[in-house]
């Protein structure tokens, strides 16, 4: 799209959007929201840039490598955060049960694995997004 | 061709007859005593944020008393978007133009 009022507003607008989706995902345990929500709202940034400024630019800003990567770790990260209770001798994916220190409720470090598988599931929601609207927009050649 | 439809109308009716017989046995909305509020959801409520540290009972559930469920849920969206990028992709071969 060539239509300069919608490329400066959203070069205005996106990055503060793709920030709120990074705070949804981080704040998931302590405030409404969570790490789905959170992953749509970054994700959307994302197709929003490329559908201003053409699929090219985005498909440069998010390589298919990162994507691919991001994709599969995000989803073995779950794993790893659920060896965790395997390592200390009690049932997969164990929190309290497994001896970490849950910190005080209402900060942000508090909830010891939830808020890390939470960043895990948060970041691989967007990368999925991003990756089914770049298949979907490819044009034929 | 006719009788046919009489009695599918016959079969329909009779059938909706007895969904309707089961929805009226139901019990009334919102009452505290109600089968579904057992012992789960009252711990659920009453114990999130002893057992998980975490104020939102809903992020305690997805991502700790559920987290198989959630963690099968991320497989779930892995396979779709590997699915998607398989069958949709435009795979060029090598040298092809």
């Amino acid at each position: 799209m060539k239509d300069f009022i919608l490329k400066r507003i959203s070069a205005i607008i996106l990055p503060f959007i793709c920030i709120y989706g990074f705070y949804v995902i981080l704040h998931g345990h302590i405030s409404p929201g969570g790490s789905f929500a959170g992953g749509i709202i970054v994700g959307l940034s994302f197709i929003a840039f490329s559908t201003v400024y053409g699929t090219e630019k985005g498909r440069s800003k998010l390589p298919e490598k990162v994507l691919i990567w991001i994709e599969s770790y995000g989803t073995l990260w779950y794993g790893i955060m659920g060896m965790v209770g395997i390592v200390k001798g009690v049932p997969f994916l164990a929190n309290k049960l497994a001896g970490i220190n849950l910190g005080e409720p209402g900060t942000l470090s508090s909830g010891g694995l939830i808020s890390l598988i939470g960043i895990g599931v948060g970041i691989r929601v967007a990368s999925t997004m991003v990756t089914l609207f770049f298949t979907l927009m490819e044009e034929e050649s | 061709m006719k009788i046919r439809n009489l009695l599918i109308l016959l079969v329909a009716l009779l059938a909706s007859y007895g969904m309707l017989i089961a929805a009226a046995e139901l019990p009334p909305y919102g009452i505290p005593d109600n089968p579904i509020h057992n012992q789960v959801s009252e711990r659920y409520v009453n114990g999130a944020l002893e057992d998980t540290g975490v104020p939102n009972i809903v992020t305690a559930i997805v991502l700790d008393y559920r987290a198989y469920d959630t963690m099968f849920e991320t497989i779930v969206l892995f396979t779709a978007a590997i699915a998607v990028v398989i069958t949709l992709k435009s795979w060029k071969k090598a040298g092809e133009r």
